[in-house]
């Protein structure tokens, strides 16, 4: 094996691809070659290194020292200042262009620990950082229902949304004698905004295969799938060949380890419906069906996939779990607070310095997210609120800024945790058009199964879009309200049943600006201009 | 177990939802999408409820009612969520309720009448949807529909044909057909289920609108008249008018649970019809001429009588009817052996399943059906063997595809046309007309050779094992060779076996495919053979179970319309059996066996047969060789036809008597599964027309008979007494659903499978059958082999469906042909080409396609223009005497 010098890592994501990732790579390869430092600098591919909208971006070991936006003509400077005299190219790096109080450390902790670390193609990486050591250690000294009961104790709660706990999930299939068991992994991330399950499979898919086995076994599923959305065709391409990977070394497949316990792994494709990150629609989808949620009872974990008990979990909690098994519950309860222990992978994006995603502890404030990881907000306005947890999220105003960012907390204010996106938005930002969006979005996605939430959007959308053109009366704010009470209590899934939520924060919190639209100027100023 | 419903205490049943408990209780809670037959869906969200402990609002269809639950459905939060669902449901569609079908019946309108809905409150920008009207018999109106999903779940749930489905999403929800086709070009078979569902005014019978609104409709329950089935209709009547508007299925029927297809549904239009014969006609100087009833019947007597003096009893025949009533050929049988002295009475059963009688008789004790309709669902395997099962019987074909689809049951289809059964088919082969004994030995062979077959049953309750053995295991029936008669591969051949004997239950369904052929009672009797050899008979799911193809083929057999039994299968030359009939009927009866239908139309061709009763048949197009039947109908001397048409048999009588239609008359049909049910009168007959009954009684007393049935019922009384199957199955009895014959006492409950425990004869017989082939096969002049048979949308010889005009655009005449041969003739689709026996040839439309093997042609028989019994081999099986209607040889050339 060689020993570098320096190790170049090149995030590979659609957004550094789109600009221009694999011409920089081959410049790289090429200036690295004419100087003949092949020997000495290893560049190699990553999942993305967590920034958004900062283009092609590298980070260099030792020193963690990372180029942003690059250019291939940036390319000969960084090779010979930095790569042969040990110079850092100043102008080029990151976190020159703003705030001092920029908090790099702490990205990455536990599901994010080799994202844009390893390369994320080859199983020996993640071996070399002690991968698949859980998976060995809870086939061969655990047994199923062991390992359910350290989730349970773990603390661990779905990072899907809900928040249910993972373990007594589990505890409902675990005991089931039947045939045959499935695991789902739901990858079908749909929240607006959030793309933190990506990144985990982009950065490091075998971290989500150890815990999608370990998961398995502990449920007694010898199938499992990963339902994931069709866009996210790299995610679908490195954990295919991850699968691959795993199964020529043994790690999958029949009779395991020689304990005679069988998994395989199959990839399913979603085909971009929302509703289908719900996990009865998910499961209908995957048997090829309409995406339409099932009712429930029965539950999926009792007849879920083809009728069979099936866990469906998301991919950020299944991350966790590799940790758990090797770290033990106390471990992971050293993080996050005592009722939501572990850490949260949030999307921070909208009107903040440095868009993209972070790795903390569950109950930091949102105060410090915005400031610390996002940079605080761009062009140095003023935050006017924040819309959590995706579409079926919670508009915050300035009010709870000091929040703390965990399941129960936020629920105390009526908020959700949701997938973990922070959309911020400074004061320029236009309420009504935020609304408009979000329910354009659920009309979009409404699957049409139930009438409330069919018809529903609908009606909201007609009304959101009157009051958009100035034509709204306060009146409509009422109806509005009283319409997604109506869906809310009616509705057959979590869809139709949580456009509530940010009809009502943001009518509670902005309503002023609700008003102004309706004033008469209003609409007159518009078809003057 | 009680619930408590607003505070007041209700019984419910293990697994019962709160809404149906709720609905028992005619507690109205407003609901779309629930339908009993279509189940808990959810999803129209309009039946919430409060319940005690449980948090918001619940869905009643779908939640199961717990013992102690305190349930509120008249609480102001309830009302008000109930309200904006139905609210929205109106908004969003043109629910204009003054010109609408579904006007009193509609499920949308008596929620909002529930809940105080004046008229909708929510306003949408509403797209112009264009009504679909391009079906013949079904009419779509999306700007009604409300995506409750009922007909979805009905097509495919119920009927299984899989064409409605959901399109896009959201708001823009539609149900669509195939790929969103137009309906009429979609793959719909019209069997109306998805109106009979839909609880608004979106999907209604196309003729019956404007017709007249439910309220203004009477409602009479009936069964149908056409195949074997036997499914139970509602009739909707306009009473002034006289006539049918709408037909639907009884929701509660164990029959048919509320689907019909496309003829039972649709095609009605015959009992209308200008054509009916409203008046007697008598035949003078070559031409009809209108009689009065005393003139046409003093007549027949007189002619009768005559004939009976000079030629002797034998020398007047019979054909009862397979469309009457158990009574009504109770009725004729005894005429004709008690008034003019013969046992020359039969039936068409003679044409269909009269191999079925003699092969299951003597193998199993028993020839009908052996098991029932709703035991379909307990098979494991299913082997389709020999049935167009969803043309010709396609409520029990749903039952079969719901027991596939169900996920539980493997279906083996085994025919020489790729039919629609073979969509659902886990095995699908095609075998070449006439290898079926061949084929089913071949089976038996590799079932021995593996000791799969069950051998506690064969040592307990069969003989003649060895027998079968010897036969079966002989190196001709090994796959490799069978391979080479019936064309199917030797590996599927083996597949087949296995998976049949290895089904813990197996049933075997046939029809026209086993039984019409010179070897018909032998096929039949290999059927039986490897039923008994797997053990399958006697249980629950499992059977040999021929389909009857008439509405009352069945109850015309057991009521001795056939000329070696009496009603119930008695011998007529058993001396008690006789004796006992002598005793009853007061009147010596003849103990020679009688002609069957084939032999006496050779015997009016010879000349020995002087005079032909027929009543309610149309030999002209149902017998073999057109040519021969019809020399023999101009021979004959006296032919007295009885029908609601003049039909291309009555052209030749002498006299034609008008009879009524089964919605005109009561009396008692019985189907394929013995079920006897009744039917009522809904309306009057037209002119001067009579029921059957009517008629034949008064022939009867003006040859001095002395008969006094007052009613239908008194008829039954007799039935009771002479025939041991219906012992119990009195008029009374009857009621809605029927009873199962053998019904021995008036407190048995019915059989629904017979052979339980032991078989009607004792043991069963196994006996080795060699195969031997068809009687005419393929040569250089006459290649190819043509086989005949039914289309979903016609019936037998067209007299009932062809009067619908939609049933007509449905479906013509056609010649069925392999693209191969298609080929090689240069002919191409819906080319008219003209085929050719060596009795005859005809013209029809080519209707090439993929779903025939090269070397097979298919006509089906229902036309007049295109008879494709001018064709057909005479020959027939040499106990049964059934015509070998599935195999003869052939030749097609284009015209050019």
């Amino acid at each position: 094996m060689n020993f570098y010098r320096l190790q170049v890592l090149i995030g590979i994501d659609p957004s550094s691809l789109q600009a221009g990732a694999r011409e920089i790579e081959n410049t790289f390869q090429l200036e690295i070659a004419r100087h003949k430092l092949q020997d000495e600098v290893n560049l190699l591919e990553t999942g993305s290194l967590g920034y958004f909208g900062t283009g092609v971006a590298i980070m260099i070991y030792p020193g963690q020292i990372t180029y942003v936006n690059l250019k291939k003509e940036d390319v000969p400077e960084i090779v010979t200042e930095h790569f042969l005299k040990g110079k850092p190219v100043k102008r080029l790096m990151l976190g020159q262009a703003f705030t001092s109080g920029y908090n790099f450390n702490y990205r990455r902790r536990i599901v994010l620990e080799n994202s844009g670390l390893i390369n994320p193609e080859n199983i020996r990486e993640y071996l070399g950082r002690g991968g698949y050591e859980s998976w060995e250690k809870a086939l061969l000294e655990m047994k199923p229902v062991q390992i359910v009961d350290i989730v349970k104790n773990s603390g661990l709660r779905g990072r899907g949304g809900a928040g249910f706990p993972t373990g007594l999930k589990w505890s409902f299939t675990q005991p089931l004698t039947v045939p045959q068991k499935y695991f789902v992994i739901n990858a079908d991330e749909g929240e607006p905004g959030t793309f933190k399950d990506r990144l985990i499979m982009e950065g490091d898919p075998h971290k989500l295969l150890e815990g999608l086995m370990i998961s398995s076994y502990a449920v007694g599923a010898t199938k499992a799938y990963i339902y994931i959305r069709g866009e996210y065709r790299l995610c679908i391409n490195r954990l295919q060949k991850a699968i691959d990977q795993a199964r020529e070394l043994g790690l999958l497949g029949s009779n395991i380890f020689g304990t005679g316990f069988d998994l395989d792994i199959e990839i399913k494709i979603g085909a971009g419906a929302y509703v289908c990150g719900e996990e009865t629609a998910l499961i209908e989808s995957m048997e090829g069906n309409r995406g339409q949620p099932r009712s429930k009872p029965p539950f999926p974990g009792v007849k879920g996939a083809w009728q069979k008990p099936t866990v469906v979990n998301n991919v950020e909690t299944i991350a966790n779990i590799p940790s758990i098994i090797s770290h033990g519950a106390d471990w992971f309860r050293s993080y996050g607070t005592e009722s939501c222990p572990g850490t949260k992978v949030f999307t921070i994006l909208g009107d903040v310095y440095m868009p993209g995603l972070c790795e903390v502890d569950m109950g930091t404030s949102l105060r410090t997210l915005i400031e610390e990881y996002g940079g605080g907000i761009r062009d140095d306005k003023k935050f006017k609120g924040a819309l959590l947890g995706g579409a079926a999220g919670v508009f915050l105003s300035e009010k709870l800024l000091d929040v703390k960012m965990d399941f129960n907390s936020l629920k105390e204010y009526g908020a959700v945790l949701g997938s973990g996106a922070i959309l911020v938005m400074n004061e320029d930002a236009d309420m009504v058009d935020m609304l408009y969006a979000v329910i354009r979005f659920f009309r979009h996605e409404s699957c049409g199964k139930c009438i409330p939430c069919s018809k529903g959007t609908q009606k909201l959308y007609r009304i959101i879009s009157r009051i958009r053109y100035g034509e709204g009366s306060e009146e409509d704010l009422v109806s509005m309200i009283r319409l997604a009470q109506a869906m809310n209590i009616s509705s057959f899934c979590a869809l139709g049943q949580s456009l509530l939520m940010p009809i009502r924060s943001v009518i509670d919190n902005f309503r002023d600006e609700f008003l102004q639209k309706m004033d008469k100027k209003y609409k007159f100023s518009r078809e003057a201009s | 177990m009680k619930i408590f419903i607003n505070g007041k205490a209700y019984d419910a049943f293990p697994g019962e939802m709160v809404l149906q408990v709720a609905l028992r209780n005619e507690i109205f809670i407003p609901h779309l999408c629930y339908h009993p037959r279509t189940g808990p869906a959810a999803k129209c969200r309009a039946c919430v409820v409060e319940v005690e402990n449980l948090p918001g609002l619940q869905t009643s269809c779908n939640l199961p009612a717990r013992d102690g639950m305190q349930v509120t459905t008249n609480s102001e939060a309830v009302l008000q969520a109930q309200r904006v669902v139905i609210d929205l449901a109106l908004s969003s569609g043109k629910h204009d309720c003054l010109a609408c079908e579904q006007n009193g019946n509609c499920e949308l309108q008596n929620a909002a009448y529930f809940l105080g809905i004046e008229r909708p409150s929510y306003e949408f920008a509403l797209e112009e949807k264009v009504p679909d009207a391009s079906s013949e018999f079904v009419y779509v109106d999306r700007a009604k529909c409300i995506s409750c999903g009922r007909c979805v779940s009905g097509c495919n749930n119920n009927v299984v044909n899989e064409v409605i489905n959901f399109g896009n999403r959201g708001f823009h929800t539609k149900i669509i057909f195939d790929n969103d086709k137009l309906l009429g070009e979609s793959s719909c078979v019209q069997c109306g289920e998805c109106v009979q569902l839909c609880p608004v005014g979106a999907i209604i019978d196309k003729r019956a609108i404007g017709q007249g609104r439910s309220w203004e409709m009477e409602k009479v329950e009936t069964v149908c008249a056409y195949c074997g089935v036997g499914c139970r209709l509602e009739l909707h009547i306009n009473r002034k008018e006289n006539r049918i508007i709408r037909i639907t299925g009884v929701e509660d029927s164990p029959t048919n649970e509320g689907m019909l297809c496309v003829k039972g549904r649709y095609g009605f239009d015959f009992i209308a019809s200008p054509e009916r014969l409203t008046t007697p006609l008598i035949r003078e100087n070559g031409k009809f001429r209108e009689a009065s009833w005393d003139e046409a019947i003093s007549l027949i007597a007189s002619r009768f009588r005559s004939i009976i003096e000079e030629h002797g009893s034998n020398a007047i025949a019979g054909l009862s009817s397979a469309k009457v009533t158990n009574e009504e050929n109770f009725l004729f049988q005894k005429f004709m052996r008690r008034e003019v002295g013969t046992n020359n009475v039969d039936h068409c059963a003679r044409l269909c399943h009269s191999s079925t009688v003699a092969g299951l008789a003597a193998s199993l004790g028993s020839g009908a059906m052996t098991n029932d309709i709703a035991g379909i669902k307990n098979a494991d395997v299913i082997m389709i063997i020999g049935s167009d099962t969803s043309a010709a019987h396609p409520v029990i074909a749903a039952r079969i595809k719901q027991a596939v689809r169900e996920g539980r049951t493997k279906l083996i289809v085994i025919d020489p046309k790729k039919i629609v059964m073979a969509n659902y088919a886990d095995i699908y082969a095609a075998h070449l007309p006439g290898s079926d004994v061949a084929l089913l030995n071949c089976l038996m062979h590799v079932i021995l050779k593996n000791g799969w077959e069950d051998s506690k049953y064969i040592e307990e309750r069969l003989e003649g094992y060895e027998e079968l053995r010897k036969e079966v295991l002989q190196d001709k029936y090994k796959p490799e060779n069978v391979e080479k008669i019936s064309g199917v591969p030797a590996t599927t051949l083996h597949r087949i076996a296995e998976m049949f004997a290895k089904a813990e239950t197996a049933s075997i369904f046939y029809a026209m495919g086993i039984t019409q052929h010179t070897t018909g009672r032998d096929n039949v009797w290999s059927v039986a053979n490897l039923q008994m050899i797997c053990g399958n008979l006697g249980k629950i799911g499992g059977g040999v179970n021929p389909l009857r193809g008439q509405s009352n083929v069945q109850g015309a057999c057991d009521m001795g319309c056939l000329p070696n039994v009496y009603p119930g299968y008695q011998s007529v030359q058993d001396e008690k059996i006789r004796e006992k009939f002598e005793k009853a009927w007061g009147r010596k009866l003849s103990s020679e066996t009688g002609l069957t239908v084939i032999e006496m139309v050779d015997g009016a061709y010879e000349g020995k047969v002087k005079a032909l009763y027929v009543m309610g048949e149309n030999p002209f197009l149902s017998d073999p060789d057109q040519h021969h039947v019809i020399s023999a109908l101009e021979k004959i001397d006296f032919l007295v036809v009885q029908d609601m048409f003049l039909t291309e048999t009555a052209e030749f009588a002498d006299v034609v008597l008008p009879a009524t239609s089964f919605v005109e008359k009561e009396g008692n049909f019985t189907n394929t599964e013995r079920r006897v049910q009744k039917l009522n009168i809904a309306l009057t007959p037209p002119g001067a027309a009579k029921a059957d009954w009517e008629i034949i009684q008064m022939l009867a007393n003006s040859m001095a008979a002395g008969w006094q049935y007052r009613t239908v019922s008194d008829i039954c009384d007799e039935i009771n007494q002479l025939t041991p199957q219906y012992a119990g199955i009195t008029w009374e009895r009857i009621g809605r659903n029927g009873l199962q014959w053998p019904c021995p006492t008036e407190t048995h409950p019915g059989t629904p499978y017979l052979h339980k425990d032991r078989f009607a004869r004792g043991l069963g017989l196994l006996r080795g059958i060699p195969f031997i082939e068809a009687a005419e096969l393929p040569d250089e002049e006459y290649p190819l082999i043509l086989t005949t048979g039914r289309v979903l949308q016609h019936f037998h010889t067209g007299t009932m469906t062809r009067k619908t005009p939609g049933l007509n655009n449905l479906a013509g005449p056609m010649v069925m042909m392999s693209v191969e041969d298609a080929e090689a003739m240069g002919i191409g689709n819906s080319e008219p080409v003209k085929i050719a026996t060596r009795r005859g040839e005809i013209e029809a439309p080519a209707f090439v396609t993929r779903r025939i093997k090269k070397g097979v042609i298919y006509i089906p028989f229902h036309y007049k223009e295109s008879p494709a019994n001018r064709l057909t081999n005479p020959v027939v099986d040499p106990v049964a005497k059934i015509p070998e209607y599935k195999v003869c040889a052939a030749k097609i050339r284009k015209i050019s």
